[in-house]
């Protein structure tokens, strides 16, 4: 992918300026590629999806937490129903294994009961109200205190940085353009009489784009991004989940999403099989006031284990592997995604938190039936290339696979990672498709995400983005500047 | 795709698969040690320190220099090296067990050989095993990672530095780090010991004017992007005693938090694992519940001193030739852990053989006693002086000592940790 040093065509005037490289900016870009748009996505970050999109739950949602009657519900209804033939386009991890809700208390029957109306109502398919013997028969690993719950077939789990990283990719391989580390910090209207505005939108390093169109999907600093354009004042509070991941190995792995009974403000503490085989339980849900702050505090893990053993008792502390945090966008609890009333061509897409994994694909359509409404001519590319081609993973290849690879290149059997089984080939393509941090490595390839953390392959991945890239050393960052690695050489 | 077939095979070319198979091949046998390392040698090569061999050659070595003992006495062998190659699965299903192998320089092989020898190693705790909260950003190393870093990479990890955990490597790197210019500010020990070695407590910390902070917990991480400091508060009659916190400011984070058995292979193949060492339930052979799969060294629990593990390595070595010659265990009297005892390796002993037991206590004490408990009743006391966790105790026992068990049906011997009678 283009790199954040790139120099730019100062002439050239985008028709469409997306700020922001999470989910739903990837998903508006690559939806958006498919037509005759000269498009440019800014990204603050080093790399994509280093925001709120790399450290949530991962879940395809049900569509039976929220009354279809809000945006966001009418959203993940329609997005869930997309991620199948995204999936086999994009080739991303993503599985349908299906969402129970657990309740553990008579009293909590009734809260299962308004969820399976709400469901019905929504058109969730497949959802059942379960007796306590369906529930163990559909989720072994169930407290046998469970006294009975809800089933929805069509939830999943998807790997989001590996979703986002796919769609981008695609989108970039359909034209469109990619800006990481473009900080944006002005914007001014060129021809502000003109019957056509041009935004002209500058980074903190001082780099421009011109566009005609921006799109504003900042995620945590929507409302920050809003004011530079001077279009609605709104405010983005971050609403923070804290997680624990424990090891592929753990027993308590369930085969299903298991929720417990939401409350008002949260969906709850929930145990999750990842895609990729481990085990994801929490988040937490405090409100923050710090829009970097991804601190995990004690008490907040302690309450998180005994609230996901209640419901699984298998979950031992021996299988953590990490905690960490992540922030939700929140806006008064609704999406926001709209033509903007004050500034001229800017679209909002704000307040984005769940169940935005979700429907995202849902709401890259919304915003071009926004675009579109308002006078975008929308001409399909003839060549446009819906497919991603396969990636191939020492993990989920046979022996006989490998050995092919190997054939053609030894990078293939050196295995770099050995708790996530990731070979030095794939380290290499993650470098070349533009990973060069140690994060970025580490979401694309699953390098250092296992059960060491790192503790065995850090040095061997430096040695890589080295020899690949030509950097020093002590330029080789965790997630970009200020976060290097190393502070000297003997 | 290549098969290559030997009569043993060793997983790991560090000082426990090295000594066993130097022990298979002195008996005759073919055999092969599979590497995931570019050399033979494991930790010891980022060992460059000294105090190993005292055992063993009597004399002391560099860590370097100890593998090479080894890798010297490999070299004239016989025996077919693989490095760069990691085993990916066991199928030890029938009498010749399968090995299937990744490698960049010998591309995917099955090797096939009768007796298995797990030799795996450890692998750190880090961080997120411990849970300890707060920011998380660059900065935070395991020990032996930093020493990986500044011993073989020639890079310095920081230079302001703390070290959560008093285990020898973190002692260790304590001493490396002040060496290479660098300034540690602590080493923080939740217990109220130190988990190392006390000559490494005098050597290392001692000696540099190195505060360490035992029954001291870890509250939290700092730093958004790179580590600013770590808050660390004193526990107090068993109970955190928050009010007291405080922060010591740095650059660097060293966890060295403990080890654990390596054993992820092991556990796919369906070798049952002892739930407190983590490392594979062997018998009086020192052989997994597997039939033909032996273990020995950091895999089945960790050892303090690498001489120990060779020791080790070599009766495995030694005990997997017999079961290629057709030998098998005999009668098996299980081993039990009783008052004051962690645990015990192996699991069980062989009556009618010298058997070497291996465990660690649970507390310290000194003029401690051993008791031997065949069948509930007391057949030997043994000095055993002062007891500390961090200190592996050895024991050899005869097997006219143990006779009686076998008129016994399902006899234990239990092992406790008294105090001295008046």
């Amino acid at each position: 992918m283009i790199k954040g040093g790139i120099l730019l065509d100062q002439k050239k005037k985008y028709d469409i300026c997306i700020i922001g490289a999470g989910v739903s900016g990837a998903n508006i870009a690559r939806r958006l590629s498919a037509y005759q748009l000269d498009i440019i996505v800014l990204e603050k970050e080093v790399d994509f999806s280093f925001g709120v999109s790399k450290a949530n739950s991962g879940i395809v949602h049900g569509g039976f937490h929220h009354p279809k009657s809000q945006l966001k519900a009418r959203l993940e209804i329609a997005g869930a129903l997309m991620f199948p033939q995204l999936a086999d386009e994009l080739d991303f991890p993503w599985k349908r294994c299906g969402i129970v809700v657990a309740a553990m208390h008579e009293d909590e029957m009734r809260a299962i009961e308004h969820l399976y109306l709400q469901g019905v109502d929504n058109g969730a398919i497949g959802i059942e109200m379960c007796s306590r013997e369906r529930m163990l028969e559909l989720e072994p690993k169930l407290s046998s205190d469970v006294v009975g719950g809800l089933w929805v077939p069509g939830g999943g789990i998807v790997e989001p940085y590996r979703f986002v990283f796919a769609l981008l990719e695609n989108a970039k391989t359909n034209g469109v353009e990619l800006l990481t580390g473009f900080d944006v910090n002005k914007a001014s209207l060129i021809n502000a009489d003109g019957t056509e505005p041009l935004w002209q939108v500058s980074s903190v390093d001082g780099r421009k784009i011109e566009a005609r169109w921006v799109i504003n999907a900042a995620g945590l600093y929507a409302d920050e991004v809003s004011s530079v354009f001077a279009a609605e004042e709104f405010e983005i509070k971050p609403r923070k989940g804290e997680y624990y991941l424990l090891d592929r190995m753990a027993k308590a792995r369930p085969e299903r999403v298991i929720f417990p009974v939401p409350t008002s403000i949260s969906k709850g503490m929930l145990i999750i099989p990842t895609v990729e085989g481990t085990t994801l339980v929490g988040p937490t849900a405090d409100a923050s006031q710090d829009k970097e702050d991804v601190e995990t505090v004690q008490e907040n893990l302690d309450k998180i284990l005994n609230a996901a053993r209640f419901m699984v008792p298998a979950i031992s502390e021996r299988d953590v592997i990490t905690t960490f945090a992540g922030l939700r966008p929140t806006l008064r609890g609704e999406f926001f995604i709209a033509l903007s009333g004050k500034a001229r061509n800017f679209v909002q897409v704000a307040g984005i938190q769940s169940p935005g994994l979700t429907a995202s694909p849902a709401i890259a359509e919304y915003v071009k039936d926004i675009l579109k409404k308002n006078g975008i001519e929308l001409r399909e590319k003839p060549d446009w290339e819906p497919r991603l081609k396969k990636r191939h993973t020492i993990r989920d290849a046979g022996a006989e696979e490998v050995d092919a690879l190997c054939a053609e290149d030894p990078a293939w059997g050196n295995i770099v990672c050995r708790c996530e089984n990731v070979s030095e080939a794939e380290i290499v393509a993650a470098i070349k498709a533009g990973h060069t941090t140690l994060d970025g490595i580490k979401f694309f390839t699953r390098a250092q995400m296992g059960r060491c953390q790192g503790g065995f392959c850090t040095y061997k991945i430096i040695n890589i983005i080295m020899r690949e890239t030509g950097l020093p050393y002590d330029k080789i960052t965790k997630r970009g500047p200020g976060s290097e690695i190393l502070e000297g050489a003997l | 795709m290549k098969s290559l077939s030997f009569d043993a095979a060793v997983i790991g070319a560090g000082a426990a698969g090295m000594a066993a198979a130097l022990e298979l091949e002195k008996r005759g046998f073919k055999t092969a040690i599979i590497e995931r390392e570019e050399e033979a040698g494991g930790i010891l090569l980022q060992c460059i320190h000294n105090g190993f061999g005292l055992i063993e050659f009597n004399e002391e070595l560099t860590g370097p220099e100890f593998a090479e003992r080894f890798t010297g006495q490999l070299a004239g062998s016989k025996i077919s090296l693989f490095c760069n190659t990691t085993v990916v699965s066991i199928d030890n299903g029938s009498e010749n067990k399968e090995l299937l192998c990744y490698s960049a320089s010998h591309g995917i092989m099955k090797l096939s050989a009768k007796a298995v020898v797990l030799a795996m190693g450890c692998r750190e705790r880090n961080r997120g095993n411990i849970r300890i909260p707060g920011d998380r950003p660059a900065g935070v190393f395991t020990a032996g990672l930093a020493q990986r870093l500044v011993n073989i990479e020639g890079y310095l990890p920081g230079r302001e530095i703390v070290i959560i955990g008093s285990g020898d490597i973190g002692l260790i790197m304590a001493r490396r780090m002040n060496w290479s210019g660098c300034k540690v500010h602590g080493v923080v020990e939740i217990q109220p010991y130190p988990s190392g070695l006390a000559r490494n407590i005098v050597q290392c910390l001692n000696d540099f004017n190195i505060p360490l902070y035992i029954s001291h917990q870890t509250m939290r991480i700092i730093g958004r992007k790179r580590v600013e400091g770590v808050e660390i508060a004193p526990i107090e009659n068993g109970a955190l005693a928050t009010e007291k916190a405080f922060v010591i400011p740095c650059d660097t984070v060293l966890m060295s938090v403990g080890l654990v058995p390596e054993n992820e292979l092991s556990k796919e193949s369906g070798i049952r694992l002892d739930s407190v060492t983590g490392g594979p339930e062997l018998n009086s052979m020192l052989m997994t519940k597997a039939d033909g799969v032996f273990a020995c060294g950091n895999v089945v629990h960790v050892h303090d001193l690498v001489d120990y593990v060779v020791e080790e390595a070599r009766r495995a070595g030694a005990f997997a030739a017999g079961w290629l010659e057709g030998e098998r265990p005999g009668f098996e009297l299980r081993v039990k852990a009783g008052a004051n005892i962690r645990y015990i390796s192996p699991g069980s002993l062989d009556v009618e053989r010298e058997n070497r037991l291996y465990f660690r206590s649970l507390v310290v004490k000194n003029n401690a006693v051993l008791e031997l408990r065949l069948g509930g009743e007391l057949i030997k006391t043994i000095k055993a002086g002062h007891v500390q966790p961090s200190e592996m105790i050895k024991l050899d026992l005869e097997s006219e000592e143990l006779a009686r068990a076998r008129q016994m049906t399902d006899p234990v011997l239990e092992v406790s940790l008294g105090d001295r009678q008046p």
